[in-house]
């Protein structure tokens, strides 16, 4: 189906299901229960999980595949909103010009930084890329603040008129698609649950679908094989009339274009960007998301930009208040020293989580959550079924 | 002149931190073949170390002052750090006051130890493990660590100042002949150059000078047939990662008087010295001091007035443009080995 | 006129002058021996032909065309194939996969943007590949990692790579240094049988002179970065030159 084998299409399936149904399945909590707090099916996050799925996916093409490690992917990311945002301040608020403006602007840019980074690899590599990320970074914070509205960055104000546009005097405008605001919210209260379907998360997960099947067709082809052949054996590559770095060059082109795909939405979102979202730590973010997941696999890289993002939202936002409702069974000297053991972890200190546990799947998953998945999976099958592979394995890694 | 030669002194406490930071990185990548992205982490440690003795040092108890009284018209309650009974209050005062630089001789063992366990539990397993994941699994330890040191400390910095002694200004115009007040330069940045001088002379001489730096030395530049010789090589190198670890600590130390320390300071450090070894030469610790201080100055240069007239911002690019141009013109750095790190 | 002409080429590494006034001439559809003591330079020539390293005098000609200042895609792109000491191979990749890319190589050339549209065709590609490896006696062994075969078979993967793209010279660095002697001469074998059948000219460095005397139809002798004798087979064996050379190693 769609040009891909049962398994890679059976796996689209699934991804597509889970992404259109989040705002049921991430919600499983009542509103009025304890539990809420962990209810993550809001716009504004739901919006984030798909946006920086594509941002880690494509991050994946040039990494999972080719194994060049860029720590300056947020550049990228960067000059894709900043152009999403000009398209929208001078021409039009609808957001599909926009969106294409951003992937464009990205990838004229990782053209021209992959042109030059991509004549060293390893170390050097990384390094590179971390310059001319950290570059812009400083570009976009001061010297060119004229284009890029400095620390500040830049918002749709009252005064932009937009071309394509008939906005009453003073009015603000508002991203939309063809006329549908992109905060449009429809509300489903079923009991005690509230379901929220918003504009902007459809749109935005109908584009990481669609980034998805892509980077499934781009991992299955032949082009896919070259670059994991780049990753394999460099010097086989040249001495079998392959010329590698043009191959890297359109994977890095390509992922850039992902990364300017994510920041176009990012602005679609909420019409503003700033600075900081190239910042270097923006660029590590990625890196965390890729690996945490499993670099090299299909889903991977989603599940792993969902587990941040849930993380930084989620976990971040418990407080000692909420541990000591939920020990608060325990025998009062007990529930404090519980409660000082987990406290670092939790809350403000959930970078100390995040850092511990991608230091454990390095060390022991270098697979990512998928491999842990898939060893879960064959421990509950046991070894009547070693030799079958059910769905799961389609998420092997492509090595 | 006098602003050329103010630039170069501006510039070089700062190179002399990238070179320290980056002489350090450059051990350990030489030695252990390790791209440690952990290694900010340890200036940042070293910087911590020198809060964490300033507070021991005025930890105290409470007396109460009948000779006083408060604003309420009670005796008055104060303060006395335990460093009083142990001294007296004439040397508790100055070993208070010269916490800096007492942290020297606490931080070396304490960073010492960090490097071993560092060394023994982590990186040594990543030995044979590809340059991606070591950089993976390093940077998710300078999270973890940075992460560690705001849980404990906040995330505010934390002013450190330096000795009485040292705190005020050294006027180098009016030594050199020009007028005075033109080329001023704080007395604690000068220590901080000839401290860091000094490491670099230290470290330099104890690779040249000791049987030990010789076998290390030849363990970089070929450790298996070291390793054939029957040489322990893994010891040896596990004592070079403490030895790096220490001098990423001295510099941190060192440099709490001119920039309160703060959690992420490691990173902001980090970023930057590895342009600098990445500039001086993969491997070559000679570069990693020259590009050091080369880059330091540099930046403090684009940092003039006149400069940021003609091309506003330099400064904040400064760096990554020269490590652009010369990664791409002399790809092995400045003065990189040849083999070392190509593909 | 040899298909592959190498006229006073000249290499020197600081102090040390590893070729100097190398002559060679290599005869189209001949299977041609360059051996030699250990640091004769035997393997900074082969550098030299495939754009590893570029020499400091004298030029290298193939099939009329230089070679010097190519990249090694250029050259293997002309049609000049390289085995290696160790195999070089996609370890990470499956056996058929392997044998794809140069069918890809040799269908789309080095880059193209052509050719990533080109690489969603890839029926002809897989047809190729799969015939190939029928040739090289491999197809049961398709869906492996290469990286998980004993030596042999890598090295019969790596040369049915090679032949895959069809290259007119095939250069061979000690093909069997380091195997066992049923896989040596297995090995012999397939060079035997793969001279024999295609349009193909074979440039060998070799140690083992037993493989040397088996295949080769000329020989060089290289000896402190230059050639000692360039002669046949038979004359090669007894000569004094030769032998001096060797003191004796082989004799």
């Amino acid at each position: 189906m769609l040009g891909l084998e049962k398994k890679d299409f059976q796996l689209l399936l699934v991804v597509a299901g889970l992404t259109l149904l989040a705002p049921f399945i991430l919600n499983p909590f009542p509103e009025s229960s304890g539990m809420a707090q962990f209810n993550a099916g809001y716009p504004d996050l739901m919006q984030r999980f798909v946006i920086f799925g594509i941002f880690a996916i494509g991050f994946n093409i040039l990494f999972g595949l080719t194994g060049y490690l860029s720590f300056g992917h947020a550049a990228f990311l960067g000059v894709g909103s900043y152009g999403a945002i000009w398209m929208m301040k001078l021409i039009s608020l609808n957001v599909i010009p926009a969106i294409f403006m951003g992937i464009v602007v990205a990838g004229i840019f990782a053209l021209a930084v992959g042109f030059i980074t991509l004549r060293r690899s390893g170390i050097y590599f990384s390094i590179l890329t971390l310059a001319f990320a950290q570059m812009s970074y400083a570009l976009a914070y001061s010297v060119l603040t004229p284009i890029t509205g400095g620390e500040t960055g830049l918002q749709i104000k009252s005064t932009d008129r937009p071309l394509l546009s008939n906005l009453e005097e003073g009015e603000i405008g508002r991203a939309n698609l063809f006329g549908m605001d992109m905060r449009a919210s429809f509300e489903l209260n079923v009991g005690d649950w509230l379901f929220t379907f918003n504009a902007g998360y459809y749109i935005a997960a109908i584009a990481m679908l669609a980034s998805f099947y892509l980077a499934i067709r781009i991992f299955r082809s032949p082009f896919g094989m070259m670059l994991r052949a780049i990753k394999s054996n460099q010097t086989r590559m040249s001495y079998t009339g392959l010329n590698p770095r043009p191959h890297t060059l359109a994977a890095f082109v390509i992922s850039g274009m992902y990364a300017g795909l994510a920041g176009g939405l990012l602005v679609a979102m909420d019409t503003q960007v700033g600075p900081e979202r190239m910042f270097w730590t923006a660029s590590g973010e990625v890196v965390l998301m890729t690996i945490l997941g499993g670099v090299g696999t299909l889903i991977g890289p989603v599940l792993g930009a969902g587990a941040i993002k849930y993380m930084e939202n989620i976990l971040s936002k418990i407080n000692k208040d909420v541990l000591h409702q939920w020990f608060a069974f325990l025998p009062d000297g007990l529930e404090d020293f519980v409660i000082t053991l987990i406290y670092p972890f939790i809350g403000k200190g959930w970078h100390l989580t995040l850092g511990i546990l991608f230091m454990l799947v390095v060390i022991y998953l270098p697979g990512g959550l998928v491999e842990g998945g898939q060893r879960l999976a064959r421990a509950l099958r046991g070894k009547k079924a070693s030799d079958e592979d059910g769905p799961k394995a389609s998420t092997e890694p492509a090595e | 002149m006098e602003a050329i030669i103010l630039q170069i002194l501006n510039g070089l406490d700062k190179g002399s931190a990238y070179a320290l930071i980056a002489l350090g990185l450059t051990l350990i990548f030489g030695t252990l073949g390790v791209v440690n992205f952990a290694h900010g982490a340890l200036f940042m440690i070293g910087a911590f170390c020198a809060v964490t003795l300033s507070r021991i040092l005025t930890l105290s108890y409470t007396v109460v002052d009948e000779t006083k009284t408060d604003f309420l018209g009670n005796p008055a309650k104060v303060d006395v750090p335990y460093v009083y009974d142990l001294f007296g209050q004439a040397t508790g005062d100055a070993i208070i006051d010269w916490a800096v630089p007492l942290s020297i001789l606490f931080a070396i063992p304490v960073m010492m130890v960090i490097g071993f366990v560092m060394e023994r539990g982590l990186i040594k397993h990543f030995y044979t493990r590809p340059h991606a994941d070591q950089i993976l699994v390093t940077f998710g330890l300078a999270i973890v660590l940075q992460e560690v040191i705001k849980y404990f400390y906040g995330a505010n910095p934390i002013p450190t100042p330096a000795p009485q002694a040292f705190t005020g200004s050294f006027d180098f115009g009016a030594a050199l002949g020009f007028d005075p007040n033109l080329i001023i330069y704080p007395y604690w940045r000068i220590i901080y150059f000839v401290f860091a001088a000094i490491i670099i002379g230290a470290v330099f001489a104890f690779l040249q000078f000791t049987t030990f730096g010789m076998v290390v030395r030849a363990g970089m530049a070929d450790r298996e047939t070291v390793g054939l010789l029957g040489i322990n090589i893994d010891r040896r190198f596990t004592i070079m990662f403490g030895l790096a670890a220490a001098v990423a600590g001295l510099a941190g130390v060192m440099y709490t008087p001119i920039n309160s320390p703060n959690y992420h300071m490691g990173m902001d450090f980090l970023v930057l010295s590895f342009v600098v070894v990445v500039v001086g030469g993969m491997g070559s610790l000679p570069g990693a001091v020259l590009a050091g201080f080369l880059l330091g100055i540099l930046e403090s240069f684009a940092s003039m007035r006149e400069v940021l007239a003609v091309l506003p911002g330099l400064n904040q690019i400064i760096i990554y443009l020269v490590a652009i141009i010369i990664l791409l013109t002399r790809p092995r750095g400045l003065m990189g080995r040849k083999g070392v790190m190509e593909e | 006129m040899g298909i592959l002409e190498v006229k006073d080429v000249g290499k020197r590494f600081g102090g040390l002058q590893a070729l100097s006034d190398v002559n060679l001439s290599v005869k189209e559809n001949s299977v041609h021996a360059i051996i030699g003591p250990n640091g004769a330079g035997k393997s900074t020539l082969l550098n030299c032909l495939v754009g590893k390293l570029i020499p400091d005098t004298g030029s290298v000609m193939f099939d009329g065309q230089s070679v010097l200042g190519r990249t090694p895609h250029e050259i293997n792109q002309m049609g000049i194939s390289r085995v290696f000491q160790t195999p070089e191979i996609f370890g990470e990749l499956t056996v058929m996969e392997n044998m794809m890319i140069p069918c890809f190589a040799k269908r789309d050339g080095a880059f193209s943007l052509q050719a990533i549209a080109n690489m969603f065709s890839e029926k002809d590609v897989v047809e190729r590949a799969e015939s190939m490896l029928e040739d090289m006696n491999m197809a049961d062994k398709r869906h492996m990692h290469a990286a998980s075969m004993s030596r042999g078979d890598k090295r019969r993967l790596e040369i049915g790579m090679c032949l895959a793209q069809e290259p007119r010279l095939l250069l061979l660095d000690e093909p069997t240094a380091g195997m066992a002697r049923a896989d040596t001469n297995n090995t012999i074998d397939l060079l035997k049988q793969i001279s024999d059948e295609r349009d193909i000219t074979i440039a060998i460095i070799e140690h083992d002179m037993h493989v040397v005397f088996s295949l080769a139809q000329r020989i060089t002798v290289l000896a402190q970065g230059t050639p000692l004798v360039e002669d046949d087979p038979e004359n090669i064996k007894g000569h004094p030159k030769v032998r001096e050379a060797y003191l004796g190693e082989t004799a």
